[in-house]
């Protein structure tokens, strides 16, 4: 505040060499904007810190340690140059690792987004226990994980408890986690049964949020309940829908304890993605240096799928425009 | 302007102060340097408590005669992680100052991670090094030198439930059976029974070195001698998976992917186990221990093994070596062996075994650890062994279909693992 009431203090006018004897260090270092940008810069500091450290730092750790050949026993590094991002064209094994964790993503994407929209569609509606099925629907969240899947992993035995109950009415049930196709299907509905409550909440709420008049205006125009749907609703929860495909895409690249708790990877490849492939490479093998070439493949197919949304979202987001 | 560099460059001799004050004050408060308060750190996967106490109790004694030894830690990590955990730790430059190890012995020795035992233990009075089993001590040897004392060296058996063998109207003598007659009566059990009937524990359609206690029966092996040239696709080979693949498939001898059944909780009238899994057996069914059966190429016996060693990258690599030493002398070796069969000559007889074990006879012990001791191959074991097993086991899936074509399956494990064995 200081050099504010020195600078306001002066006359327009008046001869600068009647304030000189005053002003003999220049112009005060803590002007109001410095002070603003100072109580900026802390207020973000424990943010900043954390982003520095723990994804700033180690992506640059990564992007050194992918340049580099690492003998994790004796210590020895060596540079290696572009060596690791050659030897990813030369993997015999990461087209299918690529084509798992496309399938593992659309999969779980189209059924996370599509049954949380249907669940949140039946249960805005007012009914005797809809929030009974709401909880019921919302408590597998927050079940651990690993508890989570260690549970399919016995009901999806070839006899356990899924196969047990199809063989009551006398369906005979494959081998779930033995066969490329179904293993996949398994890993990905549990995946889906797990954190659909979460995408199901978040629709809840951005339905609860359209104006009841809008529903009115345009049954009173004769509009079906389809109309109604695409017209009204879909538009209204698009920035909602753009969350959740965000956070779904994000979410599924990044499973992992599902798939090494269920199936390992197997059988064969079919259920390798890529987050447990760079685990396999990095902490398994000990190929440090390909395992974080294949870690930054991975951020940069997050950062570039995040990207391509958010620009889409001008597109379909509603007040996007 | 000038002010705000000078805070800057006060920040940054701030900071680089106080780093180095933290490492130098690390440095000194753990005592890594300071030879009269040496703590000493051994990772372990056991979380026994009766194993660590024991552990605890020769550590005490050690440290009374060492007090320049201040603490010893045994640190358990889970099993299923411990290779990853073990190497981490490494890497991260907090290696433990001694460790377990199984499979990861290999690629240890070839990185000169470990320290040499041999001469050291040659030394040390009473220590009596050639008491040491020499089928137990190859693994953990490269060069003459030994590099991981096998504390661990326990035969793989055959487990009969003599009990569902008569509900299903066997009878065989557990003692004079092939695998043959193993699988026709596993398969005749599980017809009769609906429980399964032979079972290779751990094996669970992944980790299929479990599965060289039975094609070695057949005179197969993963690899040549100096573990450079895959042999998984030889004939012997084929002939074992056949055997196997029928098993799973064709008489239901063995359960198949994706079926569990637990010999020990009675679910099985077969299953091929480790000696020391003996502890696992109660008073549910009768039962009978028997060597592993002889298979076409006759008779064989498996052995699997855990060493310790001392880590070359630890802080306190004598005094380490000091400790392992008297860890392993013949009087502690001797208290070990009623939870691990040792690698000494002196005890391995039936009778002194049976002292520490409560389940087995002395007569049973001598036929199934003693005697099969001095011809034993282990597990197939190699540098990269993840790798190899991963690779191995996405070839290997392919196997366990009905129809599967069991040569190019073999055929096509050799083309993944070849180029890791090549290295």
């Amino acid at each position: 505040m200081s050099g504010l009431t020195k600078t306001r203090a002066r006359t327009p006018g008046a001869s600068p060499a009647a304030t000189k004897p005053r002003d003999t260090s220049g112009p005060p270092f803590w002007t109001i904007r410095r002070r603003d940008v100072l109580a900026g810069y802390l207020f973000i500091a424990p943010q900043l810190a954390g982003v520095v450290l723990f994804v700033l730092v180690p992506v640059g750790l990564a992007i050194w340690y992918s340049l580099n050949d690492w003998n994790v026993f004796s210590g020895g590094q060596s540079f290696v140059g572009v060596d690791n991002y050659a030897a990813l064209a030369d993997d015999p094994q990461l087209p299918s690792v690529l084509g798992a964790t496309a399938v593992f993503c659309g999969g779980v994407v189209v059924l996370n987004i599509g049954l949380g929209l249907l669940l949140a569609v039946l249960l805005n509606r007012r009914f005797r226990g809809a929030t009974f099925f709401r909880t019921l629907f919302f408590s597998p969240v927050v079940v651990s994980v690993v508890a989570w899947t260690l549970v399919w992993g016995f009901l999806l035995q070839d006899n356990g408890g899924i196969n047990g109950l199809l063989d009551t009415v006398g369906i005979n049930g494959p081998n779930w986690l033995q066969r490329g196709d179904t293993a996949m299907l398994s890993v990905i509905v549990t995946q889906v049964i797990r954190s659909v409550g979460v995408n199901m909440v978040l629709f809840l709420a951005a339905l609860q949020g359209v104006p009841a008049q809008l529903y009115e205006a345009a049954r009173l125009d004769g509009a079906g309940s389809r109309v109604i749907f695409t017209r009204i609703t879909l538009p209204l929860i698009s920035p909602t829908l753009l969350l959740t495909a965000i956070i779904t895409v994000v979410g599924a690249l990044q499973s992992f304890a599902q798939i090494a708790v269920l199936t390992s990877g197997g059988p064969e490849l079919s259920t390798t993605v890529l987050v447990y492939y760079v685990f396999q490479q990095a902490f398994e093998f000990n190929h440090i240096g390909y395992g974080s070439t294949l870690a930054l493949m991975l951020l940069s197919f997050v950062m570039l799928l995040t990207l391509v949304q958010w620009q889409l979202r001008r597109k379909w987001v509603f007040h996007e425009q | 302007m000038s002010r705000a560099r000078k805070l800057a460059g006060a920040v940054a001799l701030t900071t680089a102060l106080a780093l180095t004050a933290a490492c130098g004050a690390s440095g000194d408060g753990s005592g890594t340097t300071d030879a009269t308060n040496v703590k000493l750190r051994m990772t372990v996967w056991t979380s026994n408590q009766d194993q660590l106490e024991l552990f605890d109790s020769i550590a005490a004694a050690y440290r009374a005669k060492n007090p320049e030894v201040s603490s010893i830690t045994f640190e358990s990590l889970p099993f299923e992680d411990y290779n990853t955990t073990l190497t981490t730790q490494i890497a991260g430059g907090n290696a433990p100052d001694l460790a377990w190890m199984g499979d990861l012995s290999k690629d240890l020795i070839a990185s000169d991670a470990l320290v040499g035992l041999t001469d050291h233990l040659k030394a040390t009075d009473g220590w009596q090094y050639d008491d040491l089993e020499a089928s137990a001590t190859k693994e953990f040897s490269q060069d003459g030198t030994l590099y991981a004392y096998p504390f661990s060296t326990s035969p793989f058996a055959l487990y009969v439930n003599t009990d569902l063998l008569a509900k299903a109207g066997q009878r065989i003598d557990p003692k004079n059976m092939t695998w043959d007659q193993v699988a026709a009566a596993g398969a005749a059990v599980h017809s009769a029974t609906g429980k399964a009937g032979f079972v290779v524990r751990d094996f669970d359609y992944k980790s299929w070195n479990m599965l060289a206690t039975v094609w070695t029966g057949f005179g197969a092996a993963a690899w040549s001698q100096d573990g450079k040239t895959c042999t998984f696709d030889g004939p012997e080979m084929q002939k074992a998976f056949t055997f196997l693949h029928d098993a799973a498939f064709k008489t239901q001898a063995m359960p198949g992917p994706g079926t569990t059944a637990d010999f020990f909780a009675g679910d099985a009238a077969f299953t091929v186990a480790q000696v020391s899994r003996s502890s696992l057996l109660t008073d549910k069914f009768k039962y009978a221990l028997t060597p592993l059966p002889p298979g076409p190429a006759g008779k064989y016996s498996v052995i699997g093994q855990a060493g310790v060693g001392v880590l070359a990258a630890g802080k306190h690599k004598t005094q380490a070596t000091n400790f392992l030493a008297y860890l392993t002398n013949p009087t502690n070796s001797a208290k070990l062996a009623q939870f691990f069969p040792p690698p000494r000559k002196s005890l391995l007889t039936g009778e002194k075994l049976a002292a520490n074990n409560t389940v087995l006879t002395a007569t049973q012990l001598q036929e199934a650890v003693v005697d099969q001791l001095p011809n034993a191959v282990t597990l197939p074991n190699h540098t990269s062994p993840a790798e190899i097993a991963q690779k191995g086991k996405t070839a290997l899936d392919a196997m366990w279909k009905a129809d599967a074509d069991i040569p190019a399956v073999l055929k096509s494990v050799c083309t993944a693992i070849d180029p890791i064995l090549a290295k």
